[in-house]
């Protein structure tokens, strides 16, 4: 027999254990992403397709470099949030655990690479 | 309610097709958790296309060689409209978080401007980007 009463499980941060904040957090990062996105894919667009020389001037100038490094790192925090949602959604017990640690793996290990390829060029 | 025993539930999509007619307000909504969780694959090449460029030589012909190649605009192209999509969809979430657009006229038509808009935008960012 469990002690607590329906009330007392329901209250307070829910059945996530933290209440609103993955959703809150989507919102902030949704809005950052709609300010940076737009830069971004012209600058990116822009470079693609260059000689390698063009390239490493476009992202290593501190707008360039600075513009993809906040990109990278929202976005794909942004990412592993989401892509959590939807594991949440179609998997349960073990499979569950381990796609989320997988994904979340994925975007740091994106994001670290990117960024390492940023202060490279910048140097 | 107090000692919940577990039980086998359906998971997610069991519904669709099956028992769940497909609506605007539906897909429209299922395309947004598509697209951003595809994103992923243009994020990883992209990054190895950074990547190639910081470290130079072989590197950076190898990555850009995909990256410039019929596979590399594929992935892009696509990736581009994936974003633009997502992006519209994202702002529409936004506004229903608010408390608008929830009557099922409005979010249809959001659905349309989503979907139109996505494919305005794409064509008009390959266009701006060659300049």
């Amino acid at each position: 027999m469990r002690y607590l009463t329906d009330r007392k499980r329901a209250e307070r941060k829910g059945a996530s254990g933290t209440g609103t904040e993955h959703h809150w957090y989507m919102s902030v990062s949704a809005v950052a992403l709609a300010f940076l996105i737009p830069t971004f894919l012209y600058v990116f667009g822009h470079a693609l397709g260059q000689g390698r020389a063009e390239v490493v001037a476009t992202f290593g100038h501190p707008f360039g470099a600075i513009l993809t490094g906040l990109v990278l790192f929202v976005s794909m925090q942004h990412f592993a949030k989401g892509a959590q949602m939807m594991i949440e959604d179609y998997t349960q017990g073990s499979w569950r655990r381990g796609l989320v640690m997988l994904v979340y793996s994925l975007a740091y290990v994106i994001t670290a690479t990117g960024l390492y390829a940023l202060v490279k060029m910048a140097m | 309610m107090a000692d919940p025993k577990p039980i086998e539930r359906p998971l997610s999509p069991f519904m669709l097709g099956q028992y769940y007619r497909f609506q605007m307000t539906s897909v429209s909504s299922l395309l947004t958790r598509i697209t951003g969780n595809a994103l992923v694959v243009s994020f990883i090449l992209g990054v190895w296309w950074l990547l190639g460029a910081a470290l130079g030589g072989g590197a950076f012909d190898a990555a850009n060689a995909v990256a410039t190649s019929w596979f590399g605009d594929l992935v892009f192209t696509l990736s581009l409209l994936g974003i633009w999509y997502h992006y519209l969809a994202g702002l529409r979430h936004l506004y229903f978080d608010a408390g608008h657009g929830l009557d099922i006229e409005t979010a249809e038509m959001l659905g349309w401007v989503c979907i139109i808009g996505s494919v305005v935008l794409t064509v008009l960012t390959l266009i701006v980007i060659q300049f």
